[in-house]
C-alpha cells in the first residue's frame, strides 16, 4: 500500500518480514524480538534494514544499534494510543535518529501536525478519511505552538517567550489552499 | 492578568477555525457522533443527558470583568440564562446547541478565553490558589507558573493522547487552598535556603474510584527546570501508564503499582536524559510573565477605615459577612472577599447572567477588575479596600450573593449529578439543597463552625467527596438512589481521604444522618475551637458509628 511521505503518496519500498521465515531480499523490516535474536546474521545482510516497534515496546536494548536502521516504523493500533509519540521524540531528540520515521496505523487527520512535530516524516494510515484528506491536501493545521518538540530544524522561535514555535507553511498534510476543506476525518 | 498577544490570539483563532470546520462536518453528517467525539472533547464539548455541554476554561480561576460579562452574555444568548462554576475553576453551560458552539468559542476568543483541553485524555485546565497575589501568607504568586504551564500544555504534540486525563494545580503559600495533593501533579512554589525560587513537586494524587494522596517526588525543583521536569513526568506516564483499563489509567495507579521509589527513579532518569537545550525556563522569561500579574496600584496610604468599622458595629449581618467571607490581604487596608455561590437551598456553583454582570461591575469598581473562581465553587473579589467593603456587601446583597457561609456547613461542594450528567448514578443537587435548608439557621451554622460537606453523584468524585470533612457519595442500588457517607477527609495541606462510616442511607435518611453526625460532634468537641475535622481526628469514627447505627444493631 502507498504511504504518505513529503507531500504525496508514494509506493512503499519496504516489506515487513513475517516471523519465523527467512527475510525477503532487499529492504526488510524486522520486529524488535527478531532483531535482538538475529542481529549478527542481520548485520551480514547487504540490503537496508528497518525496524518495527509495536506500541508499548520500548527502545531498551536497541540504543546502540539505532543507526543501523534506515526505517523505523512505530505502530499506532488505535488513534487514542499516544505512546509512539513519546518514542518518536526520544528517537529524534535523544538518539538523533535521522532515518525515516513512519507512523503506521489508525491516525486521524487532526493528529497529523502532532505526529509531524514529534518527528514522524511518513504515514502509513489505515483510516479512509485521513487518507482522502491527505491526498486532497485538505487538512487544516494549527501552525503556532506553545512548546518546542522534535522540529527545531524547521520551526521558528519568534520570542520573546522562549517556548513559542511557528511551523512553516507547507508542512506535510498542510492544506494546499487555505479555506478549502472536505473529506472525512 | 495575563493578556494575549498576537501569537496567542492567532493560536486560539486557528483552533476555533479548526473546530468550526469539525462541527460543520458533523452537522452535514460527514462525521458520525463516534468520529466526532474525540474532536469535540478536545474543545470542551460534552454530550450530556439532555443536551451538549460546553466547558469553558478559566485558567487558574482568574477572570476580568470583561470576561465575566462575556460569560453573562453567553448565558443569556445561548443558554438558559445561567452557568455553573465547577471544581476545576471552570464554567459549564449545560444547554448548548452544537451548531452554536463555534459562535460561542469565537466570542470567547475575543475576550482571550477558550475551551481547549477542558476534557479528553490530555492535560486539563491548570488550577491555582484562588487567593493568589492577594493572601497575606503567600511566598510567591503561583499564577505566572500556572500560565506558563497552561501554555506549555496547550496542544502539546506528545501529551495529547495520554492514558487518561491529567490535572495540575499550583500554590504559592504553605496553606493549600487548591488541593494539590489530590492532583496528578501538585506544585508548591517555595524558596530554598539561598532564596532561589523553585517547587516542591507531588505526583500521583487523585480522587475517583481509587482515591490516593500524591507522593512528594522533589522537595525543591529549581524554577529553570520546571518544563523539563514536567516533560519527564508526563513522558513516563504516557509510556508506562496503563491503557488496558480506563479505571486504572490515571498516574496514581502507575505510582501505586510501580511503587513510589521506582516511579521517582524513572522520572529522575528521564529528566537526566532529556535534552534540556530548549526546555530551560530562564528567569527573564518568567519575569516577563510575572509582569502581567504585578500587584495592582494599591492605595498605600492606609489610615483606618471608618465606614468599615462603623458598618461592622451597627450592622450585625455585615459583621458576620466580614467574619465568615473576608480574609486578610497582604496589603494593609485591603481584604479578600468571597462571594458565596451557595445561597440557602440553591444549586452550588450556579449563577445567573444578571449575577455575573453584577459581580463584573463590582469587580470593576472595587477589585481592580479582577474576579477569581475557587475550586470550592465560589467567587472571590481579591483586592477590595476595607473602606469599600460595606458598599460591596450592599451590592452583593442586592443580587442575592451575600450569603455569609464561607467554610460553613452550607458551603457545600456538589457535582451536577444525575440532574445533568450522563455518568452519574444518583442526584446530588437535591441533597445539597436539602442539607442547606436543614442547616439554614446562621446562628446554628456559626456554632457548628468550619465543616466542609462535599457531594458526588458517582464514583468519579467530581464533587470531591473523598476529601470532604463529611463526604457524600451517591450510588445506585437496584434502581434506587443511596448515599454513602465518609468522614475525616481533607483536601488541604493535611490531606486525608475520608473513611466510609458504615452502610449507606436513602435520600431522606442521609439528611438526618448528617444531622446526627453534626450533633454527635457538637457533644464531643473539647471546645468550640475544636472544629469537626480536628475532633474527628482525635476521636475516630466510633462515636459517629455508634450514633448512626447503634439503634439498628
Amino acid at each position: 500500500m502507498a504511504i504518505f511521505k513529503g507531500h504525496a503518496f508514494v509506493e512503499d519500498e519496504w516489506a515487513v518480514a513475517a516471523e519465523g521465515v527467512p527475510l525477503p531480499a532487499g529492504r526488510a523490516v524486522v520486529s524488535k524480538a527478531r532483531f535482538l535474536a538475529e542481529q549478527d546474521t542481520l548485520s551480514a545482510r547487504n540490503a537496508p534494514l528497518g525496524l518495527i516497534l509495536r506500541s508499548g515496546e520500548t527502545l531498551d536494548g536497541l540504543e546502540d544499534d539505532l543507526d543501523r536502521f534506515q526505517l523505523i516504523v512505530l505502530d499506532i493500533p488505535k488513534y487514542t494510543d499516544g505512546r509512539s509519540y513519546s518514542t518518536a521524540r526520544i528517537l529524534r531528540e535523544r538518539y538523533k535518529y535521522a532515518g525515516e520515521l513512519r507512523a503506521s496505523g489508525d491516525v486521524l487527520r487532526d493528529q497529523i501536525m502532532f505526529l509531524h512535530r514529534v518527528g514522524f516524516d511518513a504515514f502509513d494510515v489505515t483510516h479512509e478519511g485521513t487518507i482522502a484528506a491527505l491526498r486532497d491536501g485538505k487538512i487544516k493545521l494549527v501552525h503556532k505552538h506553545y512548546q518546542a518538540a522534535a522540529r527545531e530544524d524547521e520551526e521558528a522561535a519568534p520570542g520573546p517567550r522562549p517556548w513559542l514555535r511557528i511551523s512553516p507553511r507547507g508542512v506535510p498534510g498542510d492544506a494546499h489552499e487555505t479555506g478549502l476543506d472536505g473529506g472525512g476525518i | 492578568m495575563y493578556r494575549y498577544d498576537e501569537f496567542d490570539h492567532d493560536l486560539v483563532r486557528e483552533r476555533v477555525a479548526e473546530f468550526s470546520d469539525q462541527v460543520a462536518r458533523r452537522l452535514s453528517g460527514e462525521l458520525t457522533e463516534d468520529q466526532f467525539k474525540p474532536l469535540r472533547l478536545m474543545n470542551g464539548v460534552y454530550l450530556q443527558l439532555h443536551a451538549y455541554m460546553l466547558r469553558i476554561a478559566v485558567p487558574y480561576g482568574t477572570l476580568s470583568s470583561r470576561q465575566m460579562r462575556t460569560l453573562a452574555h453567553l448565558a443569556r444568548t445561548y443558554d438558559r440564562d445561567y452557568g455553573h462554576f465547577t471544581t476545576r475553576q471552570n464554567l459549564q453551560f449545560h444547554w448548548t446547541k452544537l451548531e452554536e458552539a463555534p459562535k460561542m468559542l469565537a466570542e470567547l476568543a475575543d475576550v482571550e478565553m477558550h475551551c481547549i483541553q477542558t476534557s479528553g485524555n490530555c492535560i486539563r485546565n491548570v488550577t491555582a490558589d484562588h487567593f493568589a497575589g492577594a493572601s497575606a501568607d503567600e511566598i510567591a504568586d503561583p499564577r505566572p507558573y500556572a500560565e506558563i504551564l497552561r501554555q506549555w500544555s496547550s496542544l502539546h504534540p506528545e501529551f495529547s493522547l495520554l492514558p487518561r486525563k491529567f490535572k495540575l494545580a499550583v500554590i504559592g503559600a504553605p496553606k493549600d487552598r487548591a488541593a494539590i495533593q489530590t492532583h496528578d501533579i501538585g506544585l508548591e512554589v517555595k524558596r530554598n535556603d539561598s532564596g532561589k525560587l523553585g517547587f516542591a513537586v507531588w505526583v500521583g494524587g487523585g480522587q475517583g474510584r481509587t482515591p490516593m494522596i500524591a507522593k512528594k517526588v522533589r522537595d525543591f525543583l529549581p524554577e529553570s527546570d520546571l518544563i523539563a521536569y514536567m516533560e519527564a513526568i508526563l513522558r513516563i506516564y504516557n509510556l508506562f501508564g496503563r491503557r488496558d483499563n480506563k479505571f486504572k489509567a490515571r498516574i496514581k495507579i502507575l505510582v501505586h503499582e510501580m511503587g513510589e521509589e521506582e516511579v521517582k527513579a524513572a522520572i529522575e532518569k528521564e529528566f537526566a536524559a532529556i535534552d534540556k537545550t530548549n526546555m530551560v525556563l530562564p528567569r527573564d522569561a518568567v519575569e516577563r510573565i510575572e509582569r502581567y500579574f504585578a500587584p495592582p496600584p494599591f492605595d498605600t496610604r492606609f489610615n483606618g477605615a471608618p465606614a468599615f468599622d462603623r458598618a461592622r458595629e451597627t450592622d450585625s449581618e455585615f459583621a458576620s459577612f466580614v467574619e465568615r467571607n473576608v480574609h486578610p490581604h497582604k496589603m494593609p487596608g485591603y481584604a479578600i472577599a468571597t462571594v458565596s455561590l451557595k445561597p440557602i437551598g440553591g444549586t452550588p456553583g450556579d449563577m445567573t447572567s444578571a449575577q455575573m454582570d453584577a459581580v463584573a461591575g463590582i469587580a470593576e469598581q472595587y477589585s481592580f477588575d479582577e474576579v477569581r473562581v475557587s475550586h470550592e465553587q465560589n467567587l472571590v473579589l481579591p483586592h477590595v479596600k476595607l473602606e469599600d467593603l460595606p458598599a460591596v456587601y450592599a451590592r452583593l446583597r442586592a443580587t442575592g450573593l451575600a450569603t455569609a457561609n464561607f467554610g460553613l456547613i452550607t458551603d457545600i461542594i456538589c457535582c451536577p449529578g444525575l440532574d445533568y450528567c450522563s455518568l452519574a448514578n444518583a442526584r446530588s443537587i437535591p441533597i445539597a439543597q436539602r442539607l442547606s435548608e436543614r442547616f439554614a439557621d446562621p446562628v446554628r451554622q456559626s456554632d457548628i463552625g468550619e465543616l466542609k460537606i462535599k457531594i458526588s453523584g458517582c464514583i468519579n468524585a467530581c464533587g470531591h467527596h473523598h476529601v470532604g470533612h463529611i463526604g457524600i457519595l451517591g450510588v445506585d442500588r437496584k434502581g434506587e438512589e443511596f448515599y454513602q457517607i465518609t468522614l475525616g477527609g481533607s483536601g488541604d495541606e493535611t490531606c486525608s481521604i475520608g473513611e466510609i462510616v458504615g452502610k449507606g442511607f436513602s435520600s431522606d435518611g442521609v439528611i438526618d444522618a448528617v444531622e446526627t453526625i453534626v450533633d454527635t460532634y457538637l457533644k464531643l468537641r473539647e471546645s468550640p475551637r475544636e472544629n469537626f475535622l480536628s475532633a474527628y481526628r482525635r476521636v475516630g469514627e466510633e462515636p459517629f458509628q455508634e450514633a448512626l447505627y447503634a439503634h439498628a444493631a
